[in-house]
């Protein structure tokens, strides 16, 4: 049963994460995007917790501990790690208007999209649906916006976040083997990811993914 | 007889681990070959017993045990033909393994959330086989090849988070329970769950649209990886969209899966043939020859007939042989040419007879000149289509079969005969030495000849493809 408790924790975790992803949509500094994923990735953790609690699911708890330490920690520790130690990458080619603008309508687009889809549900997991749905949509547009090759990685992780965010909503969660195989799979391709980045700056000079068209017909 | 599930996903999972342990041993290079041979025996071995071998999360009907004797057969061909070709070291032999390892895995796994694990894992192993080179269009196609397959398998995820959600209160995501027809799955989450799933295992298909990383990463990559990745890994993504399909047809009906097969066949099929018209590097001519096998098979699962579907699981294996045998010749043509530009290949066949007689062998069978099994199962394809009622699109798909083959054949005859021209460019990779070697025409040459030969034995074949597609749900 949710309390009052437990849905205010699931609205207002729903809402730093749609908060945190509109602001990674035009965010310039990398470091910066990357610090919004560990408030992304607690809100996160804090949204199982709550659904843990309202349907008496112990397990859940795990889990959200364990978001806790790879969204909140190990990924946006790899992703922040370099040969320098700080990450310097600054996306200046970008309009924060556009970003904004375009994450604004998602958001006003996924309430319209999940609305089927939540049915009949009317908890606060049900009405939060929408946001995650919307999350879903502004990790794409990162990926489809930004061009520092970081940021991608971030839109790449606020993708997945959103997912999470979906399976947790509509049915606590996958089985945990699914669960823990699809977060390990995430955390990998980030590392891979991460050094291939590094590459990039050897070959390529930059992390300008723009700069990425060596290859076509 | 579970021992024959997890053998094939153990196996090579254990001589990857064996490999990053002893990474320096002489003979690292044999053992992806040993991988290879082991997922085939365990495939051949399945599909012999015809009967449902399951355990845990793991399960073989007719179909993956088909399925699983396919990822064998070109794995063979593929390591085989490159044995030799690769200077690569112990641990890009343990990724391969690794990659053999995930596909079993994909295609055996009984879970669609553990299969979708599986699938993304393939990506995972193969990122750095793709960068290998190191140079920069190596990992130019490395990056794109991660992101877009990630994200593209990652639409795929979040249809069977939807998938899961939409089975209410008895929550599962076992295909078996899932196709068993007693399920009442909600119909909003359903049918947005699985056109998510099969958009994402499409773009992982190198189904058009979402091709666009394909033609990179395949001519990138190190010709056997190239062979795995063209003529299997791309089969197992479709694998993974037809245990999709038989779970819509269990539940909310087939037209809107089939509807997206037939569109993204018939664009993969038109993409992939003007192209081969205007293409430059032949290791990019053989990856969109594998963007237009892909649209055959899509169009064959997409009408909807047994015909297509029988017609479309042998093309995996057709395509897959062929395929795998190509990229070990394309591999060895840039070895000695340090080329793989069209432009500056000419005259194989009196400069290099084995290359050259093979390279036309394999072109005719991908081609799909009769006896070869992909005449057949082209041929079948198209019938199937008309037989949907689908014939403008049969009609469309005959166009541009037949457009991909003035486009490969030009090029193809380009370099093989006409007079050798001799070049002033310097090559653009190293030239390594590779003299003609029996053993390493083996394997293309089994390849070629079992494609000419399997189209011709309906006797073994028949009931092994029939039951097949009897146990995605399709009675013949």
């Amino acid at each position: 049963m949710y309390t009052t408790l437990t849905s205010g924790l699931v609205t207002t975790a729903a809402g730093v994460l749609l908060l945190t992803a509109v602001l990674q949509s035009w965010r310039r500094s990398a470091a910066g995007a990357v610090r919004l994923l560990v408030a992304q990735g607690l809100a996160l953790a804090v949204l199982v917790a709550a659904l843990g609690a309202a349907h008496g699911a112990a397990e859940l708890l795990w889990v959200a501990v364990l978001v806790a330490v790879v969204k909140a920690g190990v990924l946006p520790w790899a992703l922040s790690r370099t040969a320098t130690g700080r990450l310097v990458d600054r996306d200046t080619a970008t309009r924060p208007a556009l970003g904004v603008l375009g994450a604004t309508v998602l958001a006003m687009f996924a309430y319209a999209v999940a609305d089927p889809l939540r049915g009949a549900d009317q908890t606060a997991a049900g009405r939060a649906l929408p946001a995650a749905v919307a999350l879903v949509l502004i990790g794409f547009w990162i990926l489809l916006t930004r061009h520092a090759a970081v940021i991608q990685l971030v839109g790449f992780v606020v993708l997945d976040n959103g997912i999470a965010m979906v399976a947790f909503l509509t049915s606590n969660g996958l089985p945990l083997t699914v669960e823990l195989g699809a977060t390990l799979d995430v955390l990998l391709v980030v590392v891979i990811l991460r050094a291939l980045t590094s590459r990039m700056r050897d070959t390529h000079g930059g992390t300008s993914v723009g700069d990425l068209s060596e290859l076509r017909d | 007889m579970a021992l024959l599930l997890w053998l094939p996903v153990l196996g090579p999972a254990l001589l990857a681990a064996l490999l990053t342990w002893r990474h320096r041993h002489p003979y690292t290079h044999v053992v992806p070959v040993l991988a290879g041979l082991l997922v085939l025996g365990c495939g051949i071995a399945l599909v012999a017993r015809r009967q449902v071998v399951a355990s845990w999360v793991l399960r073989a009907d007719a179909t993956a045990s088909y399925v699983l004797l396919c990822v064998g057969a070109v794995a063979v061909v593929a390591l085989w033909g490159g044995l030799s070709a690769r200077a690569t070291g112990g641990r890009m032999d343990a990724l391969v393994c690794t990659f053999l390892a995930a596909m079993s895995l994909a295609v055996l796994s009984d879970n669609l959330g553990v299969m979708w694990v599986a699938v993304e894992a393939t990506t995972i192993a193969t990122a750095f086989l793709v960068g290998h080179a190191g140079n920069r269009g190596a990992t130019e196609a490395a990056w794109k090849y991660v992101v877009l397959g990630s994200v593209g398998v990652a639409i795929a995820f979040l249809g069977i988070v939807l998938l899961y959600a939409s089975t209410g209160a008895s929550p599962t995501l076992s295909w078996v329970t899932l196709t068993s027809g007693g399920m009442t799955l909600s119909p909003h989450l359903a049918r947005a769950g699985i056109a998510l799933a099969v958009l994402g295992f499409a773009t992982k298909a190198g189904l058009a649209p979402m091709h666009s990383w394909l033609p990179d990463a395949h001519s990138q990559a190190p010709a056997p990886v190239s062979g795995l990745m063209s003529g299997v890994l791309l089969s197992v993504a479709m694998y993974a969209i037809l245990r999709v399909e038989a779970v819509s047809s269990a539940t909310i009906g087939v037209g809107l899966v089939h509807g997206l097969l037939i569109a993204g066949g018939l664009l993969s099929l038109a993409v992939a043939s003007l192209l081969t018209l205007t293409q430059r590097d032949y290791k990019r001519l053989l990856a969109y020859s594998s963007i237009e096998h892909m649209g055959v098979i899509a169009l064959g699962v997409g009408s909807g007939t047994t015909l297509g579907l029988v017609a479309a699981l042998l093309h995996i294996l057709g395509h897959g042989l062929v395929k795998a045998a190509m990229f070990v010749v394309a591999g060895r043509l840039r070895n000695i040419t340090g080329t793989s530009r069209i432009a500056r290949v000419s005259g194989l066949l009196s400069t290099r007879p084995d290359l050259g007689r093979q390279l036309l062998a394999g072109s005719a069978a991908l081609l799909g000149f009769p006896p070869h099994l992909t005449f057949f199962t082209e041929v079948a394809v198209l019938l199937a289509l008309v037989q949907a009622g689908l014939w403008w699109a049969a009609a469309a798909a005959g166009v541009l079969l037949l457009v991909a083959f003035v486009g490969i054949s030009r090029h193809v005859l380009r370099m093989t005969l006409g007079s050798p021209a001799p070049h002033h460019l310097p090559p653009e990779h190293p030239v390594v030495d590779d003299p003609p070697s029996s053993g390493r025409s083996a394997p293309v040459a089994l390849a070629l000849l079992s494609s000419a030969v399997l189209g011709l034995l309906a006797i073994p074949m028949a009931p092994v493809l029939e039951a097949a597609a009897a146990a995605l749900g399709v009675r013949p």
